[in-house]
């Protein structure tokens, strides 16, 4: 190696690549280089010693002085160390060894600062764990495919009327739309309403559907034991059959093959149990359902609704196409059948939407929360790192002067935050686990039971896949967030003293960005949780037009071989409503066909006698209720008189009409004295005896709608509901309610117990509005917390850059409230920033979900403004500790520091 | 030529180790004086190639070493050829024949 001389031979190094290596001697060397590392370096030491020793004894040898032949050779060899690194940089296994090398490191530097390490983990578990519980749910209600043929092809059939759209259709609509139309493959229908199973111990209410023939096949799915209907099954003369659903196969008759042929005698009538379908099948507009039946042909009454359809579209046919096919076969019926098909309209939906439709704007609402949240624990953690980094800037600085690549420096960052993020993320999803458990267990029975779909909810691989991607996003931003702040400049000026002032306004743009970014994020969470709350308050507070508190209630349904006349059901309901009444603590009770606070089904068309025919359809809600059970409910009566006990069929037809029948149809008369009657052949008319305020018949959410109130005992059924107002905690009177009942006549079917309040608790509607606000209130919360700790750590440290400068003016006499006005304004200037920025945001975010909003508009001036208000003041409190700390500070300690 | 400098093509460095091991065993630096020789001086190469390039030859089984004595009574680590070694040298002499033909003829090609 002559003096002087370089070759280069950079483009030495020859790769591996493509050449037999022998892979036992590969594996051998990295583990020797990873774990006897100490004796490797020593022989590497050795090695390169010993050449620099031998060249010097070359030259010893020419004959030149041996201090002068050393210096020489040590000069010909070139930097020991570099040679040294050049050879560790060679070697086998060196990834891994960089990344165990950093590792080890960033867990040191985690460990050695145990607080940041769990407030960060914490913090991003936190915001992890709510995404991914919130994203599974997203995954099973609205991304994972209805478990049918083709889902996206399958759409629900409706008849709408003047009061809504998603009415029912009769058997002969139904005939008629099959028949006639051109865009659907297949055209069924099913009647979700659940069957009286006469059992050993009388009748049991059991939940169930009626589907025609062809149901199954439309929806492309087969049984898993015995056969499907086949076509023509449902014609009258055939022997009725039904399917057991998977679940009711095994609770009723433990997976037995035997349960093929057995008979089942639902609503009086025996079927014969043909077969059993599959595990993962459900249909969740007519779930919870035990028992498919099938739907006999041969009802020829247009004017009864009681049918959903559900029709496959044929290849190419557009969805509008399709409804506009059925809208022409319905106005075509309407006018051939006007009497009973005047004013019904043909609707339609895809199966989705009717499934889903509902929770989807919840769903999507609550995920975006979830995502805020974990973008404001990700700020959060991104600028702990920031003013962490501040207190590395030495360390990089010291690695990159002993020769540290960069690439290297950047490494470390990188495996630090990927650790952060990884530890972060697992903890995170474990957390999910447990929470969408939770949440799954927090859903009422009833709607769980319309919910399908959530069943099953867990770490499904798309589930798995949404939390990656979260964990590589988080990685990034943590990685990434040091790598800013280092640039290559940086890493010279770090040595030096005075490169603080510097770094300092670095640091101050990228965190006070961070805060203002969080704040305004803190503020839309807190707006939207403001107007879902107020929402949900006003949705509880909403006029439902009776007292719900202290009601108890139970559904009720005789048996029809022994109540099937009217006298027979006058005198049970008489009987029932004579016990109940004399039970303890029963102020008052009553029957009624069907509970408010439900779907707001059961309607009927009505005439007003002696008024001419205005050609519209009059459409309203139908009640058959007793005397008693406008009391019980405490309704206000606005004119006339409720119902007297005595009003059976020997006396004269009677009815009370409420506020929105009698304004809608009666407007600027008195409708009390005025004759209404169910249509124009009926010979016995109704005297419109009462007006009562609006009982909310329908969801709470729902508009007021007509509707009209008959006695009882004139329009007798042996189904009905008892209603009693209790005088101590209602609860504890539903067992003393079903046991009296019970007494006058076990076989009946006594089912679904529950109090008023229950039910306006457990309704759907309240549901998704309590548990969407309190979802996004506790993000909020969470957001708050966060962005004012962020807001805290960037004063702090701001004002921890800024000591020996407040020190400075305050030792030229400036004043103590002039530091607090300094600080304070610095913050203030951020605050403002950020709840402007979140103002802005925060409408735009309520007006997309207006839809959920209940009784509050989207620019509700007193949430936003409470809100905004909420946040500055809190935000101003954590800025004020710092400020507090800064102008209490000793001028002299103060211009010590550094 | 002693100031030009001339680059070594990619896997050069390797062949010419293998070929300088081929009498016998050596330690680094005899190494380096070994091809500096058979290459008339065209080739210096520097301990912060030759070094790294010895570890790798040896990790891919290709050299084996141990400890001796130099013949200034130092002790120096050295090298010699594995089987795989020789097998590796006679595959890689193939393969330059045949890139230096190659590049012979293109160049004389009009």
């Amino acid at each position: 190696m002559g003096k002087g001389r370089h070759g280069n031979d950079e483009c030495a190094e020859s790769n591996l690549r493509g050449r037999i290596v022998n892979p036992i001697s590969r594996i051998r060397s990295v583990l020797r280089n990873l774990f006897r590392k100490q004796r490797v370096e020593k022989l590497l030491d050795d090695e390169v010693r010993a050449c620099v020793e031998m060249i010097a004894d070359e030259r010893i040898a020419a004959g030149i002085p041996p201090s002068e032949a050393r210096r020489s050779a040590v000069a010909e060899f070139g930097p020991i160390e570099q040679v040294k690194q050049a050879v560790r940089d060679r070697r086998t296994g060196l990834g891994v060894e960089l990344f165990w090398q950093d590792a080890r490191f960033g867990l040191r530097q985690l460990w050695r600062n145990p607080g940041f390490a769990a407030t960060a983990i914490l913090i991003l578990a936190l915001g992890i764990a709510s995404s991914v519980a919130i994203f599974a749910f997203v995954d099973a209600a609205l991304i994972k495919p209805l478990p049918y043929k083709d889902p996206n092809r399958l759409a629900i059939l409706f008849e709408s009327i003047p009061l809504g759209p998603r009415f029912h259709l009769s058997y002969p609509d139904y005939l008629d739309w099959k028949r006639d139309n051109k865009v659907f493959s297949s055209l069924e229908v099913y009647n979700p309403y659940g069957f009286m199973m006469k059992t050993a111990d009388g009748l049991r209410n059991t939940d169930g559907a009626r589907v025609s023939a062809g149901f199954f096949r439309t929806l492309g799915v087969k049984p898993v034991l015995g056969r499907d209907f086949y076509d023509g099954e449902d014609r009258p003369e055939t022997p009725r059959t039904a399917l057991l659903s998977y679940s009711a196969w095994q609770k009723r008759y433990g997976k037995s093959s035997n349960v093929i042929g057995q008979a089942l005698v639902l609503d009086g009538d025996t079927y014969t149990v043909i077969g059993v379908l599959p595990r993962d099948f459900s249909f969740a507009p007519a779930e919870p359902a035990d028992i498919w039946a099938i739907q006999k042909a041969g009802d020829t009454c247009r004017g009864c609704h009681g049918l959903f359809g559900v029709a496959r579209l044929k290849d190419g046919v557009t969805f509008s196409a399709a409804l506009a096919d059925i809208t022409t076969i319905a106005q075509n019926l309407a006018r051939q059948y006007p009497d009973s098909n005047r004013d019904q309209a043909a609707f339609m939906l895809p199966l989705a939407e009717v499934v889903v439709g509902d929770i989807r704007p919840i769903l999507l609402v609550v995920l975006g929360g979830a995502g805020l949240l974990l973008m404001i624990a990700s700020l959060n953690i991104a600028s702990l790192l920031l003013v962490r980094s501040e207190s590395r800037r030495r360390e990089m600085a010291v690695r990159g002067a002993l020769g540290a690549s960069p690439r290297r420096l950047v490494a470390q960052f990188i495996t630090e935050g990927t650790m952060l993020a990884a530890i972060g993320c697992t903890v995170g999803v474990a957390l999910a686990r447990q929470g969408m458990q939770m949440l799954a267990l927090l859903v009422p029975k009833d709607m769980m039971a319309g919910m399908p779909f959530l069943q099953g909810l867990g770490l499904n691989p798309r589930v798995t896949a949404f939390a990656c991607v979260l964990a590589i996003f988080a990685a990034a931003l943590f990685a990434l967030t040091p790598i800013l702040r280092f640039r290559s400049t940086d890493i010279r000026d770090g040595l030096a003293e005075g490169g603080r002032a510097v770094a300092g306004v670095m640091w101050r743009r990228i965190g006070t960005n961070l805060v203002v970014i969080e704040l305004a994020t803190a503020m839309i969470l807190l707006v939207g949780a403001g107007l879902l709350g107020k929402s949900l308050y006003r949705l509880l507070h909403t006029d439902i037009g009776m007292q719900p508190d202290h009601i108890a209630t139970v559904h009720v349904f005789a048996q029809q071989e022994k109540y099937g006349k009217a006298e027979q059901q006058v005198a049970l309901v008489r009987e029932i409503l004579r016990r109940v009444e004399s039970l303890p603590g029963v102020r008052s009770a009553g029957v009624t066909s069907k509970m408010p606070i439900e779907d707001g089904d059961w309607t009927t068309s009505f005439i007003i006698v002696g008024q001419p025919d205005d050609g519209k359809n009059k459409e309203v809600a139908i009640r058959s209720v007793s005397a008693g059970y406008m009391a019980t409910l405490k309704t206000s009566l606005l004119g006339g008189r409720y119902f007297n006990d005595d009003e059976d069929s020997s006396k004269p037809g009677v009815v009370i009409v409420n506020q929105a029948l009698a304004k809608q149809y009666f407007a600027g008369q008195d409708p009390i004295g005025k004759q209404l009657a169910f249509g124009w052949n009926d010979k016995k008319p109704m005297l419109v005896v009462g007006v009562i305020n609006d009982i909310q018949e329908g969801q709470l959410d729902a508009k007021p709608r007509g509707a009209l109130y008959v006695p009882f005992y004139q329009n007798p059924n042996n189904g009905f509901v008892v209603l009693a107002r209790t005088a101590q905690d209602d609860r504890s009177t539903l067992s003393a309610l079903t046991s009296t009942i019970a007494s006058v006549d076990g076989s009946m079917a006594i089912f679904d117990p529950i109090i008023m309040n229950e039910k306006i608790h457990d309704a759907p509607v309240t549901y998704l509005h309590r548990s969407s606000s309190w979802l996004m209130g506790g993000f909020a919360g969470l957001a708050l917390l966060l962005s004012v700790v962020g807001l805290y750590g960037v004063i702090s440290y701001s004002v921890s850059q800024r000591t020996r400068e407040i020190g400075v003016r305050m030792a030229l006499g400036a004043q103590r409230s002039s530091v607090y006005r300094l600080i304070l304004f610095e913050a203030g200037r951020l605050i403002a920033v950020g709840v402007m920025v979140g103002l802005i945001g925060a409408i735009g975010a309520a007006s997309l979900m207006r839809k959920l909003l209940f009784g509050v508009p989207a620019w509700d001036a007193m949430t936003l403004s409470a809100v905004a208000g909420l946040l500055a003041c809190v935000a101003l409190l954590a800025t004020f500790l710092p400020a507090h700390r800064a102008a209490s500070a000793n001028p002299i300690d103060a211009l010590r520091a550094e | 030529m002693s100031s030009k400098q001339t680059n070594l093509l990619q896997g050069t460095l390797d062949l010419l180790i293998l070929k300088a091991l081929g009498p016998g065993e050596l330690h680094g630096l005899g190494i380096s004086r070994r091809i500096e020789q058979i290459t008339r001086g065209t080739f210096l190469v520097k301990p912060g190639s030759l070094f790294p390039a010895l570890h790798r030859l040896e990790e891919a089984g290709w050299l084996s070493s141990f400890w001796g004595e130099s013949e200034n009574n130092r002790r120096a680590k050295f090298y010699r050829l594995t089987k795989a070694g020789k097998t590796q040298f006679e595959v890689e002499t193939e393969q330059w024949a045949k890139v230096a033909m190659a590049m012979t003829n293109a160049l004389k090609a009009i």
